[in-house]
C-alpha cells in the first residue's frame, strides 16, 4: 500500500529519463518510438488482462480507432495535433463504451468476441463506401502535422501516465479490488465490491491508453493504411510481451517489451518467416513452461517483484 | 434469388464442415484451437500435393488428409494438452498456445512453399466420377460441367464439397451417438470432472476427439482451393474467425447445431454478397458479436456462459 512513491522513483522515473534522453544518443528514432508505443500497449494489456482477467485479443481495435480519430480531426477539422491525439483517445473510449456489453462474456468467448470486434471496426473503416470520411482502404496522408520529435515526447508522456496508472493499480485498494474480482467475482461481490463498475473502469482506462497511443502513432508516421493501424500484430505483440514478462506486475511488461522487442529487431527484419517460426515456438514454450512470465522465476524463489 | 439461396445452402454445408472440428475440440477440451484455420490450410496443401505430384483427382486427398491429421492430432494432444490442463487458466492460455502453434505452422509452410497464391483447376475435382461413368456406360470423357439445380447452374466442386460435408457430418453424428467412444466423448463434454470421477479415461477420449477434430478440419481444407478460389499460407487466420462465427452461431458440443449454424451463415453470406456486397466483409464479425451477446449458447443451445 505504501510502496507507490518507491515504485514511482525506482521504476517510472528511470524509464522516462532513459527514453527522454536516448534520442540524443541513439540515431534510430523510429525504433525508440516503437519501443515506447509497445511499452504503452503492453501496460494497457496489463491493466485489463493482468488486473481483471479479460484477454483483449482485439486490443488493436482501440489503437486503430485512436489513429483514425486523430486522422479525421486533422483532415476535416484541421485541429492541432495534441488536441487530435486527445480526441483519438476519446474515440477509443467511446468504442470501449460501445463494447462494454462484451464484458458480460467470460473466458474465451470474450477474447474471440473482442477479436471479431476489432476486425469489424477494421472493415468498417476500410469500407470504400465511407471514402469521404475515412478515405476507405486507400489510406490517409497527414503531412501537415508531421513532427516526429513532438510525437515522440508525447508518446513518452503517455507511457509515463500508463505506467503511473499501473503503479496506482498495484498500490491502491482499487487495484486490490480488481484482482479480487478476477480471482473470484462472486466472493468479491459478497465483500462489497461493485464488480461491474470496477471492470468497466479498467476496460475504459485500457481503451484510453491504446487510443492515445494510436493517435500518437498516426501523428508520428503521418501516412498509413487501415491494415497498418489495425494489424493484429499490435494486439498479439502487446499480449505476448506482457505475458512474457508477467502480468499484474509493474516491471513484468516492461521487461517483456525490452527483451522480446529487442530480439525481434535483432533478427526480425531480414528473414520474417524464420522470425515467425522462432516467435511461435517461443510463445508455445512460454505457455507450457513459464505460464506466469519471467517474473515467476523470481517470485518462485520468494523474492518480491513489484 | 434462387441462385443466392441454393448457393447459400451449398456453401453453408461446406461451412459446417469447416466449423465442426473446432466445435468438437472446444466442446470436449475447453481448448480454443486458434490453429484450426492453419490445419485447413495444410489440408489444402495436401490437395495441392496430390494434384501436383500424383496428378489424380483431389478427392483422393480427402482420406489421406484425414488419416494424416488424426495421427498428427493425437500426437499433438499428448505433447501439448496435459501440460496445459495443469496450468492455472487453461482456457485463456490455450488461446495463446495455439496462436503460437498457428504461427509455427504458417512460418514452416511459408519457408517451404513461399507466399504466392495457389489454386487447383476446378475441373480436376470429381474427374474420378466421370471416369467411372465413362468406364461403365461409355460416352465421352471430359471434365464435369456445371450441375443443374432448380434451373440454375452451379460449379460442380461446390456440389461435391457440400455432399462430402453432409457425409462427414453424418459420420460425426454416428460417432458421437452410436459408438462407445462417442458416448464417452459426450460424457466428457457435459461434465469433465464427473466423467473423470466415473473412471472414464478422459485423456484417451480427448485425444481421440482432438485427432478427429483436426482430421475433419484437414478434410475441409482439401476443398478450400475450390470454394475460396486460392489459398496462401496466411489464409489460416481468417478461416479461424469464420469457423468461430459458425460454431458460436450453432451451439457448442452439438454437431447438428454446427450444421445449422453453417447453413445460416452460408445463406447470410450469399444474400449479403448479392445485395450489399461492399459490406459483406463485415458480416462474420458482426454476426459473431451479435450472437454472442444475444444468445451466447447458440441457436440450439441450452447452456449459457456469462461472466
Amino acid at each position: 500500500m505504501h510502496n507507490a512513491p518507491k515504485h514511482l522513483v525506482f521504476i517510472l522515473a528511470p524509464l522516462v529519463v532513459v527514453f527522454a534522453l536516448l534520442p540524443g544518443v541513439y540515431q534510430n528514432h523510429l525504433l525508440l518510438f516503437n519501443f515506447v508505443i509497445f511499452l504503452i500497449l503492453a501496460q494497457g494489456v496489463n491493466i485489463i488482462y493482468g488486473f481483471t482477467g479479460y484477454l483483449p485479443f482485439g486490443y488493436v481495435g482501440f489503437f486503430g480507432a485512436g489513429a483514425y480519430g486523430f486522422a479525421i480531426m486533422v483532415m476535416h477539422l484541421h485541429t492541432p495535433a495534441p488536441l487530435a491525439v486527445l480526441v483519438g483517445g476519446g474515440v477509443a473510449v467511446l468504442l470501449g463504451l460501445l463494447l462494454t456489453p462484451l464484458l458480460r462474456l467470460s473466458g474465451a468467448y470474450f477474447a474471440i468476441a473482442n477479436l471479431a470486434a476489432s476486425l469489424a471496426v477494421l472493415h468498417f473503416v476500410a469500407n470504400p463506401a465511407l471514402e469521404g470520411i475515412t478515405k476507405g482502404p486507400y489510406g490517409v496522408s497527414l503531412t501537415g502535422t508531421f513532427n516526429p520529435t513532438h510525437a515522440y515526447y508525447a508518446a513518452v508522456v503517455v507511457m509515463a501516465l500508463t505506467v503511473g496508472a499501473v503503479v496506482y493499480l498495484k498500490n491502491s485498494p482499487f487495484g486490490l479490488a480488481l484482482q479480487a474480482v478476477r480471482e473470484d467475482a462472486v466472493s468479491a461481490s459478497m465483500a462489497g465490491v461493485n464488480i461491474i463498475k470496477m471492470r468497466v473502469i479498467a476496460w475504459l482506462a485500457s481503451a484510453l491508453v491504446a487510443g492515445l497511443a494510436g493517435g500518437i502513432y498516426a501523428w508520428y508516421v503521418s501516412v498509413f493504411y487501415p491494415d497498418n493501424v489495425f494489424s493484429g500484430e499490435f494486439s498479439i505483440f502487446a499480449i505476448v510481451f506482457a505475458l512474457f514478462g508477467g502480468v499484474a506486475t509493474i516491471t513484468g511488461p516492461i521487461v517483456g517489451v525490452l527483451i522480446l522487442y529487442g530480439i525481434y529487431n535483432l533478427i526480425g527484419f531480414t528473414t520474417p518467416q524464420y522470425f515467425q517460426l522462432i516467435y511461435g515456438l517461443l510463445i508455445m514454450g512460454l505457455v507450457l513452461f513459464l505460464p506466469a512470465g519471467l517474473v515467476s522465476l523470481a517470485t518462485r524463489r520468494g523474492w518480491h517483484v513489484p | 434469388m434462387t441462385y443466392a439461396l441454393v448457393a447459400g445452402v451449398l456453401f453453408g454445408l461446406y461451412f459446417s464442415l469447416v466449423g465442426i472440428g473446432l466445435n468438437l475440440v472446444f466442446g470436449v477440451m475447453r481448448i480454443v484451437n486458434l490453429a484450426h484455420g492453419d490445419i485447413l490450410m495444410l489440408g489444402a496443401f495436401i490437395a495441392l500435393g496430390v494434384v501436383g505430384i500424383a496428378g489424380i483427382d483431389p478427392l483422393f486427398a480427402v482420406p489421406l488428409a484425414f488419416v494424416v491429421f488424426v495421427l498428427a492430432g493425437v500426437l499433438l494432444y499428448w505433447v501439448l494438452v496435459p501440460r496445459l490442463q495443469g496450468s492455472a487458466n487453461p482456457e485463456m492460455l490455450s488461446i495463446i498456445l495455439f496462436f503460437g502453434l498457428s504461427q509455427v505452422i504458417e512460418a514452416v509452410t511459408t519457408i517451404f512453399a513461399g507466399t504466392s497464391e495457389r489454386s487447383i483447376q476446378s475441373r480436376l475435382l470429381g474427374t474420378v466420377f466421370s471416369t467411372i461413368k465413362v468406364k461403365l456406360f461409355g460416352g465421352k470423357a471430359g471434365g464435369a460441367g456445371p450441375i443443374q439445380i432448380f434451373g440454375q447452374g452451379f460449379p460442380a466442386p461446390w456440389v461435391i464439397a457440400a455432399i462430402t460435408s453432409l457425409v462427414a457430418i453424418g459420420l460425426v453424428y454416428l460417432y458421437l451417438y452410436h459408438t462407445r467412444l462417442g458416448t464417452l466423448t459426450r460424457a466428457v463434454m457435459s461434465r469433465r470432472d464427473e466423467a473423470l470421477a466415473t473412471g472414464i479415461d478422459v485423456d484417451r477420449v480427448s485425444a481421440a476427439a482432438f485427432g478427429i477434430g483436426l482430421g475433419i478440419a484437414a478434410v475441409a481444407g482439401v476443398f478450400a482451393p475450390f470454394m475460396f478460389g486460392s489459398v496462401t499460407p496466411a489464409f489460416g487466420a481468417d478461416a479461424t474467425v469464420t469457423s468461430f462465427a459458425i460454431v458460436v452461431l450453432g451451439s457448442l458440443g452439438n454437431p447438428l447445431g454446427t450444421a445449422l449454424g453453417g447453413v445460416v451463415y452460408g445463406l447470410c453470406y450469399m444474400l449479403v454478397q448479392t445485395y450489399l456486397s461492399s459490406w459483406a466483409d463485415l458480416l462474420p464479425y458482426v454476426l459473431l458479436i451479435v450472437i454472442l451477446l444475444l444468445r451466447p449458447s447458440g441457436l440450439l443451445g441450452r447452456r449459457v456462459r456469462v461472466a
